[in-house]
């Protein structure tokens, strides 16, 4: 594949990589936690004296923003080898 | 022995391991000095990264803030965490690839702008010092609280530790010291904070044991507390509430800022590979959440625990902690209807409140109310000291970074010679540790209030600008200056007018406080600088092509330079 084609590829995947996950990013801190929190705290986390708005805001969006970012660390690495434009390609 | 025994041996112990570290990892060349030569693994990267991103805010101040704001102090713990995610996804992997050694050299050779890179180093320098002065205090505070020693002695013997290994070590020094450093402050933190899950909901892990049911009661802790501030005339703790809007712009505020402060971005320079970058602020992130999914647990115990303890008690009964505290000033009880009995209440409520308490008491006297053992109180201020010295020396080796390269060696004298760089910077973290000190001793009025500002400022000035450098190769120099200028201006503006000129909350824009407006200043950046970057010429060809080069990780290494 030509080299210019190629990295505009890596460039578009990625792109669309990171704007699907700012999407859930913004879906669990300004979503759930603060525009539905009042809606959610109607229901609570199974089994627990959580209300699920009051959970999102100072428990679950942080656990999804680490998952995301591992998330990416993954996709982006994988990316990286289809597209040979990972570093180790040098060596 | 004695808390002040413990607390003298344990901070001793730690201040020792600190020093021992800083000789080991001395720093020999301006590229270990400012990025640790590039060689720090990506664990302890994301370990070192938590550590200075963790401040004497955090450690001793959030839980405190959580406890008496209920689910409003949420801003904090997603706004001070969601940043990160903007910081590995947008920011971090690319800066890293970019390769040069801090925020300034990127806006400068991006924009091919000698202003745009010195308005850079001058809000790089202004937000570390307002940051800085408040860890000093910090310092100061714990040492006269545990140590009762005096604020001055205390800060004193902070700048003396911080002194010699962020002059001497640099980033390399730094680095691994707060390695040390975090996990001194997680287990400082989670030691009272398993205690007292264990103690009051039988369950050793706090982030469930919030969720869990009381011991005594069998009913839930959360409920047991909303109805506790319902029966007190509080707000409802549980209960989301406040304006909407506003909760939205300081939250974005807060994380977009945190994505664009300094001493953060500069950690994602010392990893070795780009991917290294991605991972590394994945686990800082996961060592942050340790403490900030802790938090909130700690303040919902510590506030049951410490309206049940006090609440309608006769104060000749009041327990030793709570005498104890009143003389520092952080528990003031004034008996207003002269029944000899503690009336805690809140707003909603007839009987007029007789308690007043200070945020920090929450964690600092958090071991006395559970009435945990002595070395669990000195193992609490260790943590505290590690949080506040480590955040500080993050700061500080920005402000001499800033001065050394980016003033030095980038505008003033290109032709230095790397020794010459390195004694300049070495010179330059001592005059800062010193001037930190100072601030730290006698905190000028601004300080306090414009630190919980320096995110909104950020926002709005750095983080568009960056983002726009990396995403769209079309953003010029005159685009980026004019959106920087507008958005900081504005921001600045309204924080003055409605802080100190005319604080009436009733005539905020839509409703929006001082601390939430970076996020408007921010979308006016944007609103600003694209438009006039498209009716100017665009970048030139090389610029273009450094774009393309710090878009893929190949060849990271290459862009690299130590000495010229």
């Amino acid at each position: 594949m030509d080299d210019r084609e190629s990295r505009r590829a890596y460039w578009g995947a990625n792109v669309r990589l990171l704007t699907a996950l700012l999407l859930v990013w913004g879906l669990v801190s300004f979503g759930c936690s603060i525009l539905l929190a009042d809606w959610l705290n109607g229901v609570r986390l199974w089994g627990s004296g959580y209300k699920l708005g009051f959970w999102f805001a100072q428990q679950g969006s942080i656990y999804v923003f680490v998952g995301l970012i591992f998330v990416y660390a993954r996709r982006m690495h994988r990316l990286d080898k289809k597209h040979g434009v990972a570093e180790d390609d040098d060596e | 022995m004695s808390v002040t025994a413990w607390t003298f041996v344990i901070v001793g112990l730690s201040f020792a391991l600190y020093i021992g570290i800083a000789i080991r990892s001395r720093a020999r060349s301006t590229g270990e000095f400012y990025v640790a030569g590039k060689g720090v693994s990506p664990l302890a990267n994301g370990l070192a990264t938590a550590a200075d991103w963790m401040s004497a805010a955090s450690f001793i101040g959030m839980a405190g803030s959580i406890s008496f704001l209920g689910y409003g102090a949420s801003v904090y713990l997603m706004g001070w965490t969601g940043g990160y995610v903007l910081l590995a996804l947008l920011l971090a992997p690319y800066l890293r690839k970019f390769g040069k050694f801090t925020v300034p050299d990127f806006v400068g050779d991006r924009y091919a702008s000698q202003v745009a890179r010195i308005v850079a180093v001058v809000c790089a320098i202004f937000v570390s010092f307002t940051y800085v002065a408040g860890q000093m205090r910090g310092v100061g505070i714990v040492f006269s609280r545990f140590l009762e020693v005096d604020v001055t002695l205390g800060v004193i013997i902070g700048m003396g530790v911080v002194f010699f290994y962020a002059v001497l070590g640099g980033m390399k020094g730094i680095t691994y010291t707060q390695v040390a450093q975090y996990c001194v402050l997680i287990f400082a933190y989670m030691v009272p904070a398993i205690f007292l899950s264990i103690m009051m909901v039988d369950n050793p892990i706090p982030q469930i044991g919030l969720g869990g049911k009381l011991a005594e009661s069998g009913t839930f802790l959360l409920d047991k507390l909303d109805g506790l501030h319902e029966e007190l005339g509080f707000s409802s703790y549980t209960a989301a509430g406040g304006s909407m809007i506003d909760m939205l712009c300081i939250t974005a505020a807060l994380m977009v800022g945190t994505a664009g402060l300094p001493h953060v971005i500069v950690r994602f320079y010392t990893v070795p590979k780009v991917r290294d970058a991605r991972l590394s602020a994945g686990y800082a992130l996961f060592f942050i959440a340790i403490l900030y999914t802790t938090a909130p647990a700690i303040a919902a115990f510590a506030r049951t625990n410490l309206i049940e303890t006090v609440k309608d008690q006769p104060y000749e009964d009041a327990p030793a902690w709570f005498t104890n505290w009143e003389k520092t000033g952080l528990i003031k009880f004034e008996d207003k209807n002269g029944d000899g009995k503690i009336q805690y209440t809140g707003p909603a409520s007839k009987i007029e409140n007789e308690l007043t308490l200070d945020r920090d008491i929450i964690v600092l006297a958090n071991p006395e109310i559970a009435r945990l053992p002595n070395w669990v109180v000195g193992l609490v201020a260790a943590g505290g000291l590690a949080a506040a010295l480590s955040t500080a020396a993050g700061l500080l080796l920005v402000v001499s970074t800033a001065v050394s390269h980016d003033l030095l060696k980038r505008a003033l004298r290109p032709g230095i010679s790397e020794k010459g760089e390195l004694l300049a910077a070495r010179c330059t973290a001592a005059v800062a540790v010193v001037v930190a000190g100072l601030l730290g001793i006698w905190p000028p009025d601004y300080v306090a209030a414009t630190v919980s500002f320096a995110f909104g400022l950020a926002a709005s000035s750095f983080f568009p600008i960056l983002i726009m450098g990396i995403f769209s190769k079309r953003m010029n120099a005159p685009g980026a200056v004019a959106g920087m200028v507008v958005g900081i201006t504005f921001t600045a503006s309204y924080i003055i007018y409605f802080k100190f000129v005319n604080p009436d909350p009733s005539l905020w824009w839509f409703g929006i406080s001082p601390r939430g407006i970076g996020t408007i200043g921010m979308l006016l950046n944007f609103a600003v600088a694209i438009p006039i970057s498209r009716l100017t010429a665009p970048p030139s060809q090389e610029i273009q092509d450094m774009i393309e080069d710090i878009r893929i990780p190949k060849g990271a290494g290459e862009a690299h330079e130590i000495s010229a």
